[in-house]
């Protein structure tokens, strides 16, 4: 008995916690740059397909989201189960498009509207049908840089 | 005793022992809302509107390198059903033409790819076929790049380098409006 508590007594276990707050406080920091908060609620499923030759969009600001995919389960009943076309958080038609651009555009300084792309976020079991005619209005719109957003192949040999 | 107490209450020092529940707490929040957002995707270039057709039949049939998608994602290249993985290569073959075959582009310069698929193709099978025309290109720049300066073709490589490199092999993709047979 007389051992144990000697041994106690004489080394100090404990270890220095003054440091945690900072290595927390550098975690938090950390995520709060990086989070971005969802703006839109998917109503549609966006799975996009993957490919090798991807660029990467650089500023948020200048990207416009179009969605493209089949309703998810919850809107099935009200709006079906072909493919849909999502502007924002709401369902759209490809009538609304210009509008969308245009209410974008506003956001963005004049100097920069050359530089604003579309990122089309489409679900890869969607036929070409819709994108065809989306890409038809965005060109009607002179809206013409565009981004098929996809994902880079987990199991792809460099 | 009453010295102590008055000792006590005039140390105005904050209890910093709960900072770390604080920040954990948001640390949590945030860990939680993070969507860490990978924003990656094919930059493509549309053509601006018109209302006529371009007319690719006046072209000389040696510089095209049609690319047909049908409905059921088969492909139709040149003429000859092909396998997606094999399109890489041919297209590499066609555009840089090593053997200077009759049947294939003339030079880089002149080489276009046509592009046409159907409203019922899938847009996985249409992006596929897109992302490896891509590559083909990439590819054929990159050996470029390697032979004439000896780095690798990357876009933040020096800007009159790669300009002259776009100049030599230049990406003509002509998309022609898609046939309506197998819309859902």
């Amino acid at each position: 008995m007389a051992k144990f508590a000697k041994k106690r007594g004489k080394s100090k276990p404990e270890v220095s916690t003054a440091s945690l707050p900072d290595i927390i406080f550098m975690l938090l920091f950390f995520f709060m740059v990086v989070t971005v908060l969802r703006d839109a609620e998917l109503m549609v499923k966006v799975s996009t397909p993957y490919a090798s030759e991807l660029t990467k969009l650089e500023e948020k600001s200048l990207v416009n989201y179009l969605y493209i995919g089949r309703p998810t389960q919850k809107y099935q009943s009200t709006y079906g189960t072909k493919p849909r076309l999502q502007l924002g958080d709401k369902f759209a038609t490809i009538s609304d498009i210009p509008l969308f651009l245009e209410k974008h555009k506003i956001k963005v300084p004049e100097a920069r509207h050359g530089q604003i792309t579309s990122s089309l976020r489409v679900d890869g079991e969607v036929t070409m049908g819709i994108v065809t005619d989306v890409k038809t209005q965005l060109r009607k719109s002179g809206q013409l840089k565009v981004n098929y957003s996809a994902k880079k192949d987990p199991n792809a040999k460099e | 005793m009453a010295k102590t107490s008055t000792r006590d209450r005039m140390s105005n020092e904050i209890n910093a022992g709960s900072m770390a529940d604080i920040a954990f707490l948001l640390l949590i929040f945030f860990l939680v809302t993070t969507t860490i957002v990978e924003d990656k995707g094919i930059t493509v270039k549309l053509p601006p509107w018109s209302e006529e057709e371009p007319d690719i039949t006046k072209l000389k049939k040696r510089n095209v390198f049609s690319v047909l998608v049908n409905a059921q994602d088969q492909l139709l290249v040149r003429g000859e059903p092909t396998r997606v993985e094999e399109l890489r290569e041919r297209a590499k073959v066609f555009i840089s033409n090593p053997y200077q075959d009759e049947t294939m582009a003339e030079k880089p310069t002149k080489a276009i790819i046509s592009l046409k698929n159907d409203r019922g193709t899938s847009y996985d099978a249409y992006l596929t076929v897109y992302n490896e025309l891509k590559a083909a290109y990439s590819e054929l720049w990159d050996e470029l790049s390697q032979r004439k300066y000896g780095i690798p073709y990357s876009e933040d490589m020096p800007f009159a380098y790669k300009k002259a490199i776009r100049e030599e092999i230049p990406f003509v993709l002509s998309e022609a409006e898609p046939t309506a047979f197998g819309e859902e």
